[in-house]
């Protein structure tokens, strides 16, 4: 019989060497005459364990893991195609394996299952079942679904992506356009990615949903350049999808159209904020424009448009298929459903987290993050990118739910967190967040372009002992008018970081020489 | 503003006319021009907005304003490092330190000998793995000084190889 032998493809299986590895297992399997297929599947998202080499075996798959180059040969040789379970890196039965067996992969159900790019894989497992129903929905329908399911926009804003809809449903115009926004700038994210390279077409039905709900014909994926891999597999599901009747001019039989269009970003991480997005998909500058008009009405072109986070769009085949109140049975609050949360940094056992909002920071970094990667005592976590706050460790029961967060002066933004070991200066790091908005403003309000620039400048005099306590007043009043004068989140976010190294870390940002001695 | 080669001019133009239709064609056609000739030359301007019906300071506003986009050749290699704070986490600073001594170069400098470009990436996406930088397209994780030092050789490999 065939044995079926999975090798992920995925950029962070790729970036480890699983090419090579693939390569070198399909030689030996020729050299030893061994019947296998080698099928190149999404990341499971146990990053920890990339490479993760797969074998189906009759009680389920079977994991090895990190695999190097070097561990080939002897893998083989112990009984890699037999199933063999005595091998050092064999992580037993992958289903069984904590940080995968703990967590409520809804929008992820599917992760590593199998060929990304496969439509009979995607098919056979629940794929397109969220469209079939849609399709037999009325647009009010289809709109009230997302409303009662709860959803919030996965891209940090939190926005209720019901109301979004209905806005645009209750627009009138010839012209309509979903864009997803895959711009996922945000340091320690990477769950939009795992969607695109891992599992395509959970992106095109949820986008085509989008377009069926709200009376839009046109989609536009605005993807960072910094994700190639991503740009290939979202281009080539999009030309299968077509052909396979998902996307075109007449969707499933139902005479209804929508077309698909992958865009690539230029390295703005502005370029994540929805209006300057926009602008950037219009083909000018990425600046910020100001609300009103809601793109909601004015968005693409003018046109009322949908500008969803790829996980906002990528929840909707679940919430169609199994209800929107399957989706809002879990969670928190007001925060319904699943966050996938994304473990980095320091961390010895990162990866994708999806779970029911509610559970603690702290459960989530030591249960499933297993602790820091060195192995020293945790110092920071920065939560929901370089906007977010860095959290000391009296704020590590904090509930991950949207407003147990708000409550604290923190966000959940994009669900990444980053870990710090001891070894971290946060004086380094409050002076980094300065510096990442002076390169990356756009430039159109004053309080972000120069307030910005002034901050390095005040952070370096601090950490010099120029006058410091005056200083850190300066520091703090510049805090607050970045806050309040930006015209959008990058300023307006940007001292988050910084008000919280003041406040839980101020230690750090003393003079360099007052630390030394 | 002199006039471009005629091998250029007739790249762009084609590219500018195969994609000038499209809505929002700027970012499209620059980024095809740059996938053809590796960056974006002064001279090449003047034919995407006599294209779109836009003008010269247009297009230059927009190319200036995204990091991706170069003004002139980059070398063999372009070798972005990531400098975002998950990749701080695992040492990012002490690799860039490292690189930046090994190729004797900074940020937005090409070594000596043309063979590699040195530019900051902020984020590639490869967080759990850091610290990570990109070569072309190829990406890779958990990069320490020795293991970059493997991929200098590589790619130095490689350079020798297709001459």
């Amino acid at each position: 019989m065939t044995l079926q032998i999975f090798v992920p493809s995925d950029t962070t299986a790729c970036s480890l060497g699983a090419d090579t590895i693939a390569a070198a297992i399909e030689l030996a399997a020729v050299q030893s005459g061994a019947d296998i297929e080698l099928i190149r599947n999404g990341s499971r998202g146990l990053f920890w364990l990339e490479p993760m080499v797969e074998v189906e075996t009759p009680a389920g798959r079977v994991a090895y893991g990190p695999v190097e180059i070097s561990d080939v040969d002897g893998l083989l040789k112990s009984g890699l195609l037999d199933g063999n379970l005595d091998h050092p890196l064999c992580q037993g039965l992958t289903e069984e394996i904590p940080f995968l067996k703990n967590q409520q992969r809804l929008t992820f159900a599917r992760l590593g299952l199998g060929d990304p790019l496969s439509i009979e894989h995607y098919l056979a497992h629940a794929g397109f079942r969220g469209l079939q129903h849609a399709l037999s929905l009325s647009p009010a329908d289809r709109v009230q679904q997302v409303t009662d399911s709860g959803l919030r926009g996965r891209g940090g804003a939190a926005f209720p992506t019901g109301i979004k809809w209905k806005t645009v449903l209750d627009a009138e115009d010839d012209q309509k356009y979903i864009v997803c926004n895959a711009d996922e700038g945000d340091s320690g994210t990477f769950a939009d990615r795992l969607v695109m390279e891992c599992d395509p077409y959970i992106l095109i039905e949820g986008m085509v949903i989008a377009g069926l709900a709200v009376g839009a014909n046109q989609g536009y994926i605005y993807l960072r350049s910094e994700y190639p891999l991503a740009q290939r597999i979202m281009n080539e599901a999009i030309a299968r999808a077509r052909a396979a009747g998902y996307l075109g001019g007449n969707i499933c039989g139902s005479g209804r159209q929508f077309e698909l269009e992958v865009r690539l970003g230029a390295g703005a991480y502005i370029c994540g904020e929805e209006t300057a997005l926009l602008e950037s998909l219009e083909g000018k500058r990425g600046m910020v424009r100001a609300k009103p008009p809601l793109p909601a009405l004015k968005g693409l072109f003018a046109k009322p448009t949908v500008v969803n986070n790829v996980l906002s769009l990528a929840a909707l085949p679940f919430i169609f298929d199994q209800g929107a109140q399957a989706y809002a049975d879990v969670g928190m609050g007001r925060s319904r459903g699943t966050l996938p949360f994304q473990l980095a940094g320091n961390v010895r056992q990162g990866g994708l987290v999806e779970l029911a909002f509610g559970v603690s920071l702290r459960e989530l970094m030591d249960d499933f993050g297993g602790g820091t990667f060195t192995g020293r005592p945790l110092k920071a976590v920065q939560v929901g990118g370089p906007l977010g706050a860095y959290l000391p460790e009296s704020q590590w029961d904090t509930p991950l739910d949207y407003e147990a967060f708000a409550a604290i002066g923190a966000v959940l933004g994009h669900g990444g967190v980053v870990m710090f070991d001891d070894t971290v200066d946060m004086g380094e790091q409050a002076r980094f967040s300065m510096e990442f908005c002076v390169v990356e403003s756009c430039g159109k309000c004053t309080p972000c372009r120069i307030g910005s620039t002034r901050g390095v400048e005040v952070i370096d005099k601090i950490r010099s002992g120029q006058q410091p306590e005056a200083n850190l007043a300066l520091l703090d009043e510049l805090c607050t008018t970045m806050i309040d004068g930006s015209l959008c989140a990058m300023g307006g976010m940007t001292p988050f970081p910084v008000q919280s190294v003041m406040k839980y870390f101020a230690d750090d940002l003393r003079p360099l020489a007052d630390r030394e001695r | 503003m002199k006039s471009a080669p005629p091998s250029i001019a007739a790249v762009v133009e084609g590219l500018v006319a195969s994609l000038k239709h499209q809505p929002g064609a700027l970012l499209p056609i620059l980024h095809a021009v740059q996938d053809e000739l590796t960056y974006v030359p002064d001279e090449v301007i003047a034919i995407i907005a006599d294209g779109l019906n836009q003008t010269r300071a247009e297009i230059s506003g927009v190319i200036s304003f995204y990091h991706h986009f170069r003004r002139t050749p980059p070398g063999d290699h372009v070798l972005q490092i990531c400098r975002a704070e998950a990749c701080q986490a695992r040492g990012a600073k002490q690799l860039e330190s490292h690189i930046k001594q090994r190729l004797n170069i900074d940020y937005h400098q090409t070594s000596a000998d043309g063979r590699v470009s040195l530019e900051p990436v902020y984020c590639l996406g490869n967080c759990s793995c850091g610290p990570s930088i990109r070569i072309g397209d190829a990406i890779y994780g958990r990069v320490s000084p020795a293991r970059f030092e493997q991929l200098l050789d590589d790619m130095t490999t490689q350079v020798v190889e297709l001459v």
